[in-house]
């Protein structure tokens, strides 16, 4: 019978058929971070039981991590505190970590493909939401609490239900000036929150077939921000170009069995989804949010909808209450005091690259304070060895050290109450950035041109 | 986990819908190491204002429902992040169960895995029920061995889905840790057999 991408990765994987529909799947890569791990170390302890298999773990801390001075102590004790139990839990029982400083360290999701780790094929699995990332390779990825986190670690499994099965084909050439990130925001905005739930994505079709790893793994990044369980896209040469020579990645000598066994890895002609969407490329512009979920986004020279044209009419006043914003208004000309450029959405080489390039021999507003994360210590030595951190700072912005920082604000770098940040992140949830915090996502292209003009633009007149 | 059992109680309503996991519970809460007290910090910021008064008129500050183990809520409950602190927050405050017309996917996982029990139910039943609150207060109950829910009192009752599973774990307070650490021989017979590029 012919197969989608998902079901070939999803048999491969089926441990035993349980009752009930669901499936007691095999998961072979496990990255653990400080936040959702330490009650996991604990249950196991209760019940006096091993990590199963240590040598399918890798450690990071990412979410509470300061981005300035990382060789000294964490200064909030809470957080240091995470971190250390992260580091003592690895220690005992000898599982790997790349902690501050690591060469290897940096957010989870950006360590993993950056390392060689993540692969086309796998099952992997964190305890958290954005481990669909890694689809983007051709896994199966997925976000899960902390209590399947204690299973993972107890039996390398996980019992779950078969999800459906969506593809969103987006066919053609984008236009100047948009990237993944506009292709991710604007279809989020068509289909809504929760227009995935239940589904896990694959995404196909021209468009995404011409974008590099860094584009694809923001877009499988953010399927999760429709409701998606995660999304994937089938390996090709470009996958497979990224990957060669990397530290985990498979040596030369088995290289062209490798490869093959990437070609397999594939929908099947005939093969059925659940569901389709598609859309054109060319329909796409530069994408901003304007509200307070991911789905409320509109291209940059589109007007914010009128009450006239939404559902749900008290939630959409009370997230505009939120913004600050008014029903029908357009959101070019709106002063922005803060930009944050990380995250593991956008905060690889490309993305720093991009944002470097557009803000070289230009100086940044007066009113904008802004933050570049890079998402791994690799990429942040990377864009040194480029020089990039010498544009950054000559147009007045530093380069910091990496984590997963404003993204979600849970070490210093918080944005102020009611003030306004457009961020390369993925969530624009109220109080996402710091309690009050008012974000508008973007690419990171649009932030750069955001930082340079200390208000909202269309950029795209500024693009040569 | 606690077994599920049986119940009947009143319940809080919030009406917004897409309630995510960030204001269920702020990430700057997330920073335990243990999986007590979140319920202190449940909806903080809809909770309490600046100075940490509690702010009138929001629907958990209401005092008549202050022993209330029902939590009914808009459309798209739970979405965003994967933190299980979400359905802690909820378990600790002291409900049982979450009413809503649609669940994200991780939430509804997370809290089957800690005896919290999520009620999909369909748009009429959610209306009907807002429209006798609004008249009159209300008690809900709720019996997950006939998968039924129901108005105290009323004509107005539901069936809802769960899987069987699932059903069997919360009626006996088991969990998956124990069944999958039972299936060992399988899981090595499994990776004997596990394609050497996933590694
Ligand atoms: S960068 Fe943001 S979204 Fe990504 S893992 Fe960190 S906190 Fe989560």
């Amino acid at each position: 019978m012919a197969k989608t991408l998902f079901d070939k990765v999803w048999d491969a994987h089926i441990v035993k058929k349980v009752e009930g529909d669901q499936d007691m799947i095999y998961i072979d890569k496990h990255f653990i971070h400080e936040v959702t791990s330490p009650q996991a170390f604990a249950e196991l302890k209760k019940r006096d039981l091993p990590i199963y298999r240590k040598e399918n773990m890798v450690a990071t801390p990412d979410h509470n991590v300061p981005t300035l001075n990382q060789h000294l102590p964490i200064t909030e004790d809470l957080s240091r505190n995470q971190v250390d139990t992260l580091l003592k839990n690895c220690a005992e029982h000898n599982i790997d970590i790349y902690e501050l400083g690591h060469e290897n360290h940096g957010i989870v999701h950006v360590i993993g493909p950056e390392l060689g780790i993540t692969k086309p094929g796998m099952t992997i699995v964190c305890g958290d939401s954005h481990t669909s990332t890694h689809g983007a390779f051709g896994a199966i990825a997925f976000g899960i609490g902390t209590s399947q986190v204690a299973m993972v670690m107890a039996s390398q499994c996980l019992l779950q239900s078969k999800p459906k099965v969506m593809r969103i084909t987006v066919d053609g050439d984008l236009n100047p000036g948009v990237g993944a990130k506009d292709v991710i925001l604007y279809i989020i905005s068509k289909l809504g929150t929760g227009g995935g739930t239940g589904y896990f994505v694959e995404f196909a079709g021209s468009t995404i077939r011409q974008l590099s790893m860094e584009g694809r793994m923001t877009i499988c990044n953010m399927s999760i921000e429709m409701g998606a369980r995660g999304g994937m896209i089938a390996p090709d040469e470009i996958t497979l170009e990224y990957m060669k020579g990397r530290d985990f990645a498979p040596k030369q000598e088995v290289w062209s069995d490798f490869e093959a066994y990437c070609t397999s890895l594939k929908t099947d002609e005939d093969a059925q989804f659940d569901m389709e969407y598609n859309f054109d490329a060319k329909d796409i512009a530069p994408m901003i949010t304007y509200g307070t979920n991911p789905g409320m986004g509109i291209g940059i020279d589109e007007q914010i909808p009128s009450l006239a044209e939404v559902e749900q009419v008290d939630s959409f006043k009370k997230s505009l209450n939120y913004m600050g914003f008014e029903a029908g208004e357009k959101l070019i000309g709106k002063p922005i005091n803060w930009v944050f450029i990380g995250s593991c959405t956008n905060s690889r080489i490309e993305d720093l690259r991009e944002v470097a390039a557009y803000i070289k021999g230009k100086k940044k507003a007066d009113n904008v304070n802004a933050i570049i994360v890079p998402g791994s210590r690799r990429v942040e030595q990377q864009a040194k060895e480029e020089d990039l951190h010498k544009v950054f700072e000559e147009a007045g912005f530093l380069l910091r050290e990496p984590g997963c920082s404003a993204c979600l604000a849970m070490n210093e770098d918080k944005i102020p109450e009611g003030e306004y940040c457009v961020s390369t992140s993925n969530r624009n949830f109220e109080g996402r950035q710091g309690k009050g915090s008012r974000t508008l996502l973007s690419s990171p292209l649009m932030a750069a041109a955001v930082a340079i003009a200390g208000e909202i633009v269309d950029y795209r007149s500024h693009l040569n | 986990m606690d077994k599920f059992k049986t119940l009947r109680s009143k319940l809080v309503h919030l009406p917004m819908h897409n309630i995510d996991t960030d204001q269920i519970i702020p990430a700057r809460f997330l920073k335990a190491t243990d999986r007590k007290g979140f319920g202190d910090n449940l909806f903080r910021d809809w909770r309490y204002d600046q100075n940490n008064n509690l702010i009138d008129g929001f629907p958990l500050n209401d005092p008549s429902t202050q022993s209330a183990e029902i939590l009914v809520a808009g459309k798209n409950f739970g979405s965003g992040s994967s933190r299980e602190h979400a359905a802690w927050a909820i378990y600790d405050y002291g409900f049982k169960v979450v009413v809503s017309t649609f669940f994200a996917d991780i939430f509804k996982g997370n809290a089957l895995n800690n005896g919290l029990l999520p009620v999909q139910v369909s748009q009429e039943f959610y209306e009907k029920l807002l429209d006798l609150q609004s008249k009159e207060e209300v008690e809900l109950e709720v019996d997950l061995e006939s998968q039924k829910i129901s108005v105290a009192g009323k004509d107005i009752s539901e069936q809802f889905e769960i899987n069987p599973y699932k059903k069997k774990c919360l009626l006996n307070g088991y969990d998956d840790i124990d069944f999958l650490v039972s299936n060992k021989s399988e899981i090595e017979k499994y990776e004997s057999t596990r394609n050497a590029f996933a590694n």
